[in-house]
């Protein structure tokens, strides 16, 4: 068959305009409703961040108080090992030797020296675990909050050598048979080889509650709030006393504030 | 023609013969019944209009892409609510979602992951870490 070179290029162009348009049709006729959607009632904020107020913990908490602990640790069936090495580690206490290296006078008044400090993940704004997961499992979230994606942990335990705080553990051995509170059945439990911690109630905020830590304390000792936020609580409280932060040095601009 | 030592090589060659093809004739007429998937759960039967979230067909092939959209909405995008086609909302949850009907999971998932081979701690490993729903059985 031939053809003249002027059918030639009137079919090439016919051909490039059939090819152009099919973008341009499927951008049209694309009516797409939102199929996924946040929750209406889930709470949200420009940086979540907690103020920790030990002396009310000191003062109004009654000795040896495990409240908040508790309840966070039956929320998110945090095992309990029994060893040091193996802990699971979410929210717990430590000596402010611990919690504040090289911010230690050694002069401090005997109450500060011995009394606990709450501790848990700082969700820091410069979060050092974030930047060596290899598989970015750990990440920040928009809100503030440092999220662990326990379904891409690989378990190299990079983020822990990473964190500064101490605030990550690794499952050695199936942390089923450890749990010790009762089973939320609502929330999943860890397997061997995930890094876990502290993720500021994230399933909570999503419908709307509040961490179950601030939830369980009697004494009002944690304020949970928005940073961004002029006129919240944790603001407010923030304003009204001087706090201190772990580690500053590091830069690693931690969310959680501690008012001594 | 002769061979030689023909006869130990015709006895090894049936024994080889036999050893190889055992698991044919073993498992001959022993096939696995092929799975029934039951939606008989109380939740279930009380449906008027017994929908999941997708048609039938398309759950059944492609069930396991919806819930990985779904764990990456939920978890990385911090979206949680899905809108089905017909309107309906559900809450992009394995364990207090999916679970809420269908919570026979013996009877359910396990049906076709154990008959395509699939072994319950291997793949899919989604019950080491969900909670998987009590069954009284």
């Amino acid at each position: 068959m031939e053809t003249s070179r002027r059918n030639l290029l009137k079919i090439g162009g016919i051909c490039a305009l059939g090819l152009g348009t099919l973008p341009v049709l499927d951008a049209v006729a694309k009516v797409d409703a939102p199929k996924f959607m946040g929750n209406s009632q889930a709470l949200t904020a420009k940086r979540w961040a907690m103020a920790i107020d030990m002396k009310k913990c000191w003062e109004k908490g009654k000795p040896g108080c495990q409240d908040c602990i508790l309840a966070c640790h039956t929320v998110h069936n945090v095992p309990d090992i029994g060893t040091q090495k193996e802990e699971i580690k979410w929210l717990w206490a430590e000596k402010y030797e611990n919690v504040f290296p090289g911010q230690e006078s050694g002069m401090e008044p005997e109450a500060i020296r011995e009394k606990p400090f709450m501790l848990l993940c700082n969700h820091c704004t410069n979060a050092p675990c974030t930047r060596v997961c290899p598989t970015k499992a750990t990440f920040k979230r928009a809100d503030g909050i440092t999220m662990m994606d326990f379904h891409r942990c690989i378990g190299c335990r990079y983020c822990m050598a990473g964190c500064p705080y101490g605030a990550r553990s690794f499952n050695f051995r199936d942390p089923r048979n450890y749990i010790k509170t009762e089973l939320n059945t609502t929330f999943p439990t860890r397997e061997r080889g995930v890094v876990e911690k502290c993720n500021f109630c994230e399933e909570r905020l999503a419908v709307g509650k509040i961490p179950a830590c601030v939830e369980a304390c009697k004494c009002k000792a944690l304020i949970f709030g928005d940073l961004e936020d002029s006129t919240s609580e944790i603001r407010k409280v923030l304003a009204e006393h001087f706090s201190i932060r772990r580690r500053p040095e590091l830069g690693t601009q931690p969310g959680v504030y501690y008012i001594i | 023609m002769k061979i030689y030592d023909g006869r130990n090589i015709f006895v090894g060659l049936i024994i080889f013969l036999g050893l190889a093809t055992f698991p044919i004739w073993f498992n001959h007429g022993k096939a696995a019944p092929p799975p029934e998937p039951k939606f008989d759960t109380p939740v279930i039967q009380k449906m008027a209009l017994k929908q999941c979230v997708l048609p039938k067909e398309e759950m059944r092939t492609g069930h396991m892409q919806l819930l990985n959209d779904w764990r990456t909405e939920v978890v990385r995008n911090g979206k949680r609510m899905y809108v089905a086609a017909d309107g309906k909302t559900y809450e992009m949850s394995l364990q207090n979602e999916c679970i809420r009907c269908h919570s026979n999971k013996s009877q359910f998932c396990d049906q076709c992951h154990t008959y395509a081979g699939l072994k319950l701690d291997s793949t899919p490993y989604c019950w080491t870490c969900h909670i998987a729903p009590k069954e009284n059985n």
